[in-house]
């Protein structure tokens, strides 16, 4: 990478002040929790969306930031897939009993159950969130849902607003969408509407890591490396567990892992790795050659058009 | 509280150990076809922004579809709509980084019909990337393009001047490009234009220099983006605090504590500071600048400055909610209920004299009357004409607003973020158009 200067002088004379420079976390800080404080003054019942995995940690943590030191004034979603990671639940439980917020959890096995939704043939569940994800919006009437979605993330998700409108069936149509301007969001919705917020859309994976690391926010540990059961499918590590795997012909073996996702058992696979702190796992994000969801999510490899499909029905 | 661990929160790095890896916004734009998708593939490829499994999909469809090298422009394609029609319908936010820079890129389509989408990402913008194919040169889109840049306030422009290997890198095409290029962007009040001869498909002069164009000595694309000053110094401009939420905890811990959040428009502000409340005029001081550190705890900060966001406390009991603006005493710039401004029209729904909308400019909401339609834009003669039918999706004008209550508005080319509005549909929420004011109204105002 070329640093060379430019020899025409002109940076130097107008360069800000030192005082007065700003680094690209401070920025992007500024902006999720100048989101959070516009919801909070706009709409009458927003929620966050918590599912212990590393971009709701980051969205919790600023949500708190941006209104100390009062406590926080939205409660949380859990939407649980029953394929949960227990040390992830374990995590969310005691974050949510240390700050003494309100949890909802809205469980895709309820669904199951009662034959509302039925189990796909590959035994995936992220896609069954979008039905409990909007009954639990129209039961709580909550009329902001702050996701951690990143633009970085996938290519449907690079085009997405910061205020997503969504409609009552929760879909999400790109034309339809408002441009944003400035830092002017507009989040008038009619009765039934929702609005999805995005605090995170600016912010990298990599972005993600540092930020955890300068303010040393604690995560679920299987975001670090360590020793776990896992066997081979499509090309990614499963964890062993009750919700279907490994299957006959699946050797399951013990590996040096860690997840870089956190989502279903099912469909979210392990990485390789000896990363087992924060500083690690910046340099092998850094390094890493393969983005997150192409290296661990099943469900993203179905179709180019994957992520805009489920988008387009609901999904976060 | 927060969910930290018990170790020690960072210290507050003192300003001489500030770092300097700071953040550029910046937005593109090019006409159909002079292969913007393929430069801006190429700046992420060659910053190595685009990993193996996105480049194993590029290489694969390419295959598919019968091309003999990676199409880099399938990068940047988003929506299954987009790939089936060939063309790109919506803003996309791009991001890359080196040792010095982070950048946000908006990648904004072409087209005539999505004028609207280059005024969103020339919004927040401060430097605009423009293409110009090399064999074409300067053409209607090219004006467009710059009169949405200056109109927007962006103070820096990159050109590149694409697909130079098609003219056998021919520096006399070139610097005729570039003298039409700078003459047209002065019209426009744009003075740094900085113009690199590339191309995109074959990567020259966007991250490494080109071995072909022997007779240019300028910087690569990236190299003047990563010079390229950034941003405008917070102690040149008067202090503007748009009031987004008042923080009242009522907790046995600070039973009394009352602050006012929100992210600095412009300006600086030190404890002590005079400062007036708009639009009711109330004068007070700041006794305090809150920001909650890494461990959740409330830090005390001699200084802020934009665009941080924090709370302030002040030293008298006034009546101040979301929707004021905190702005310095000496420099508080106008209360009006009438309005100059040139808009951009982003609807379906034309603008029309006598429609009744919402305007929305910082933390405040208030009702407006289009009192004129003063006239419109028209990019290709650059004339101000007459519009007695209103304006229409992507029309460019001049407005007249007569506003319900008093409004505090700067003029946009001094303060972007306090001069900058949006009107938005009554009936629906929609927003019809965006807005930059103009230096407010005295007589019809009433001066502070």
């Amino acid at each position: 990478m070329s640093t060379t200067t430019l020899t025409d002088g002109r940076a130097a004379e107008q360069a800000l002040p030192a005082q007065y420079t700003l680094d690209h976390l401070d920025h992007l800080e500024s902006e999720a929790v100048h989101i959070f404080r516009e919801v909070a003054g706009e709409f009458e019942r927003p929620v966050i969306l918590f599912s212990g995995g590393k971009d709701s940690v980051v969205m919790l943590h600023l949500a708190l930031k941006a209104f100390a030191p009062a406590p926080l004034p939205f409660s949380l979603l859990h939407v649980d897939t029953g394929h949960n990671f227990p040390e992830v639940l374990a995590y969310r439980d005691a974050i949510v009993e240390r700050l003494g917020v309100r949890l909802v959890v809205a469980k895709v096995q309820d669904y199951i159950d009662d034959g509302r939704l039925r189990e796909r043939p590959d035994g995936t569940r992220n896609p069954l969130q979008t039905v409990p994800l909007l009954d639990a919006i129209e039961e709580h009437r909550f009329d902001a849902v702050f996701g951690g979605g990143r633009r970085d993330e996938e290519k449907a998700r690079a085009k997405e607003r910061v205020f997503s409108l969504r409609d009552a069936f929760g879909a999400w149509d790109p034309r339809r969408q408002r441009p944003e301007l400035w830092d002017l969001y507009n989040g008038k919705h009619a009765p039934g509407e929702h609005v999805r917020v995005f605090p995170l859309s600016n912010w990298t994976e990599l972005d993600v890591w540092r930020y955890i690391e300068r303010e040393g926010i604690l995560l679920p540990e299987i975001y670090y490396a360590h020793e776990r059961e896992v066997f081979a499918r499509d090309g990614m590590w499963l964890t062993a567990g009750e919700w279907g795997g490994p299957r006959a012909g699946e050797q399951s073996q013990s590996r040096l892992v860690r997840y870089r996702t956190v989502g279903d058992m099912s469909c979210t696979g392990a990485v390789d790795s000896d990363a087992a702190d924060v500083a690690s796992v910046i340099r092998e994000v850094g390094a890493s050659r393969l983005t997150e969801r192409g290296a661990t999510r099943a469900d993203d490899r179905l179709s180019e058009a994957a992520m805009e499909d489920r988008k387009r029905q609901g999904y976060f | 509280m927060t969910i930290t661990d018990n170790a020690p929160a960072p210290a507050v790095l003192d300003d001489a150990a500030r770092p300097r890896h700071d953040l550029l916004r910046l937005a593109t734009a090019g006409s159909v076809d002079d292969g913007k998708s393929t430069l801006v593939g190429r700046l992420l490829y060659d910053t190595k922004s685009v990993l193996a499994d996105q480049l194993d999909a590029v290489e694969r469809v390419s295959r598919d579809r019968g091309l003999e090298a990676a199409d880099l422009a399938l990068l940047t394609d988003g929506l299954r709509a987009e790939r089936e029609q060939g063309i790109t319908i919506d803003v996309a936010y791009r991001y890359f980084s080196t040792a010095t820079r982070s950048y946000v890129l908006a990648d904004t389509p072409g087209h005539v019909q999505y004028t609207r989408n280059m005024v969103t990402g020339a919004s927040t913008a401060e430097l605009a990337l423009i293409l110009v194919d090399a064999r074409h040169g300067v053409v209607e889109q090219t004006r467009r393009h710059l009169a949405v840049t200056g109109l927007l306030g962006v103070r820096h422009v990159a050109l590149a001047v694409n697909k130079m290997d098609l003219v056998d890198w021919d520096e006399t095409a070139f610097k005729a490009i570039v003298v039409e290029f700078e003459e047209l962007a002065a019209r426009f009040g744009i003075e740094d234009v900085v113009a690199v001869p590339v191309s995109a498909l074959l990567g020259d002069n966007i991250v490494d220099r080109s071995e072909r164009a022997t007779w240019y000595s300028g910087p690569t694309l990236l190299e003047h983006l990563e010079a390229v000053p950034v941003g405008t110094s917070p102690d040149t401009q008067a202090l503007r605090l748009p009031v987004q939420y008042v923080v009242r905890p009522r907790t046995p811990e600070h039973p009394d504590y009352r602050g006012y959040a929100g992210r600095l428009a412009s300006g600086v502000v030190r404890p002590g500071d005079e400062v007036v409340v708009l639009p009711s005029g109330g004068r007070t001081t700041v006794v305090g600048i809150d920001r909650a550190g890494a461990d959740g705890d409330v830090q005390q900060l001699d200084v802020a400055f934009a665009p941080q966001s924090v709370v302030l406390r002040l030293a008298d009991d006034l009546d101040v909610s979301r929707g004021d603006l905190i702005a310095a005493a000496d420099a508080p710039g106008l209360l009006t209920r009438s309005l100059n401004g040139t808009v951009a029209v982003l609807s379906d729904r034309p603008l029309r004299q006598r429609d009744r909308v919402l305007l929305r400019v910082g933390t405040r909401t208030v009702r407006a009357l289009v009192d004129d339609i003063v006239d419109q834009l028209d990019i290709a003669s650059m004339q101000q004409q007459p519009a007695p039918e209103g304006l229409g999706l992507n029309a460019i004008g001049r407005v007249r607003l007569r506003l319900a209550e008093d409004v505090a508005i700067d003029d946009y080319r001094e303060l972007r973020r306090t001069g900058s509005f949006l009107l938005i549909d009554e009936s629906d929420g929609s927003t019809l158009a965006a807005g930059m004011a103009e230096a407010p109204d005295r007589s019809a105002g009433e001066g502070i």
